[in-house]
């Protein structure tokens, strides 16, 4: 080949990929662009404030705030210490080669891997009908159901093991990041290895952590197939009062107004408006993650 | 336990000597065992998780096997996978039709529909994402990647449902006016809505794989005399190629899986078909469709489990062969220095 037709191959290849590369980006500007411009006007405290009416045409759409991040708070709080001491395990606990370490491992990333919807019938299978209505048994009055349906906390806890590994490979990845002498200096000190973890290593590893929290929100937030047979409901005339009520979630909203609403023309600016709000949320969320991550791992690079 | 401990060895720092007499070693030793016990039993739950999932999806899905009701209202297990003659005369057919007369439970519809709209997606997301990867590993300058690879990683925190929205509002009318579609909804928009949720997994897994080619071998082919591209092209990529493997396996499980956007962008019409602008149902989207109009326990209920446990089992498949194939491109690396 000469050098010409070399260079231009070349030429043609370097356009090539990165043409790949902008139209990704473009089309994330684009899906930004649109829910952005079509959402701004409908924003206001009384949106952001008020419960829908007129048959879900106009009104607000705080219940389906409040039901979004009340579930998300439940989930981080179940998922955060199993996550955190999974991580803990694998990397300062397991003795090298450890088999269970490896089979932990799989297990994680093969959960990682399952479909969300998949999780919806394990919710439905396992904490609505195995778990819950175990307890209506024990201890509810026989014919009853309180715990065997659909409600937040089954919701939550869905999502906990959903979001599992989002936490777990994030606080993994933070605790390689504390350096190995730290851990020698406060061992040398006399500090036994919980010691060590708790005032040294964890520390230590706390952006991390905390980017393995917000990641997990951002998508817990966001997911809505394993919600739909555990627990959103469409319209609730009042707040959720108890972990065992059932509660109303944004993406489920934007879900029901986008595809069955009897006048689609007349939901659209609601419709919008939710978009923006829940785009907001998780998108805030991970994009402050990758920020911090970003920089703890060129701190970490720039560190070795 | 307290102070009843038979040996009595007192550690103590040198600040604080007598003043505060640290616990005792054995009480010590206990302390750790019972805290290295429960991070271990707490790192089981991950393991747990996935064995519970199986076994309690199965569990729903068991009465297909076990209910002499299910079977009758089934008709028996082949029926959902064999031709049936529906109407006498007519030539058998494929039907997935849950609700009717006679309910129909054909899973054909289904894995057709599913094909149809993972082939689009994987069509472009595969060599767009692969593509990008490329060009931040080794065509952009340090700068650009350093902000090309954390936007393209927020198009994954995209919630699908956000993505299902603009695929059934923007893209679907953009497709219908480009191509003519006589369906608004069906497999190419709602397989190029997925392709956006793919494009991320694809592009992030490869570039990983790109990136941990050691710089030995491109210094190598160019000291040799290979352009830019030549070494991208037949040494990095080929070197790399297990983890780019891994990538589109990834990709394909999850537009197995992905619900929402399906389900908001597909039409969700079980049409047997190989055409491309026919509304299509999925096997995810079948589940989240009707699961809330089913009747607990019955056969349609265990049926729609039964789903659940075969796309469990399909992805686990995928996700075990982007695993091997991960490790391959570990041990290939790891034998050189970089």
């Amino acid at each position: 080949m000469s050098v010409g037709s070399r260079k231009v191959l070349g030429t043609a290849f370097t356009g090539l990929t990165g043409g790949a590369a902008l139209l990704i980006v473009a089309m994330l500007v684009l899906i930004l662009w649109d829910v952005v411009a079509g959402g701004i006007g409908r924003l206001s405290w009384e949106f952001l404030t008020a419960a829908p009416s007129d048959g879900m045409t106009g009104g607000g759409i705080f219940p389906a705030i409040y039901g979004t991040v009340v579930m998300t708070l439940l989930m981080t709080v179940a998922v955060m210490p199993v996550g955190v001491a999974t991580a803990v395990y694998l990397h300062e606990y397991a003795p090298p080669g450890s088999r269970l370490a490896e089979l932990v491992r799989v297990a994680v990333t093969n959960l990682a891997g399952v479909p969300s919807i998949v999780f919806g019938l394990f919710g439905l299978g396992f904490f609505i009908q195995f778990v819950g209505r175990g307890m209506d048994r024990l201890l509810s009055e026989p014919g009853t159901l309180h715990y065997g349906q659909p409600a937040l906390i089954w919701a939550a806890l869905t999502l906990a093991v959903l979001t599992l590994p989002v936490v777990i490979v994030s606080t993994e990845e933070a605790l390689r990041a504390v350096p190995r002498e730290l851990r020698d200096a406060s061992l040398a000190l006399g500090g036994t290895k919980s010691q060590t973890l708790a005032r040294v290593v964890l520390p230590g590893a706390l952006p991390g952590i905390l980017t393995g929290a917000i990641l997990a929100v951002a998508r817990g937030a966001g997911e809505v197939a394993p919600i739909l047979f555990t627990g959103v409901a469409y319209f609730l005339p009042d707040l959720p009062r108890s972990p065992f009520s059932q509660f109303m979630h944004l993406g489920y909203h934007v879900y029901v107004l986008a595809t069955q609403s009897p006048d689609v023309e007349a939901a659209k600016p609601l419709l919008y408006g939710t978009v923006l709000v829940l785009l907001v949320l998780t998108f805030a969320l991970n994009a402050v993650a990758i920020a911090i991550r970003t920089r703890t791992r060129r701190k970490a690079e720039a560190g070795h | 336990m307290d102070n009843s401990a038979p040996v009595n060895f007192t550690l103590t720092t040198g600040g604080e000597q007598a003043a505060h007499p640290l616990p005792s070693i054995r009480r010590r030793q206990l302390r750790e065992a019972i805290i290295a016990g429960v991070i271990t039993a707490m790192a089981v739950t991950g393991i747990a998780a996935v064995v519970l999932i199986l076994v309690f999806v199965a569990r729903e899905a068991l009465p297909l096997f076990t209910s002499a009701d299910v079977k009758a209202e089934l008709g028996g297990f082949g029926k959902m996978f064999l031709p049936q003659v529906w109407k006498a005369g007519r030539p058998a057919s494929y039907v997935w039709q849950p609700v009717g007369t006679i309910a129909k439970y054909s899973m054909i519809p289904l894995f057709v529909g599913t094909l149809k709209v993972t082939v689009v997606a994987m069509l472009v997301a595969a060599p767009v994402g692969v593509a990008a990867a490329l060009f931040t590993s080794e065509f952009a300058p340090r700068r650009l990647r350093e902000v090309l690879k954390p936007t393209i990683e927020l198009l994954a925190g995209i919630p699908s449902v956000v993505i299902g929205f603009f695929a059934l509002m923007v893209m679907a009318t953009w497709l219908q006016t480009a191509f003519g579609f006589s369906y608004r909804l069906n497999a190419v928009v709602a397989g190029l809505g997925l392709a956006l949720a793919v494009v991320p997994v694809v592009f992030t897994v490869s570039e990983d794989a790109l990136a941990a080619v050691p710089r030995a071998y491109r210094e190598a082919s160019l000291a040799l005399g290979a352009t830019k591209w030549e070494t991208a092209f037949r040494v990095v990529l080929p070197a790399a190629a297990p983890g780019v493997l891994a990538a589109v396996v990834l990709g394909f499980g999850r537009s197995i899986g992905e619900t929402m956007i399906v389900l908001m962008a597909s039409g969700n019409a079980s049409i047997t078909s190989l055409s491309l602008g026919d509304s299509v149902r999925t096997l995810p989207a079948t589940i989240a469709a009707e699961m809330g109009e089913v009747v607990f326990g019955g056969g349609h209920y265990a049926v729609l489990f039964f789903i659940g446990v075969e796309l469990f089992l399909f992805t686990f498949i995928l996700n075990s062969a982007a695993t091997i194939f991960v490790r391959r491109l570990v041990r290939r690396m790891s034998g050189v220095q970089a």
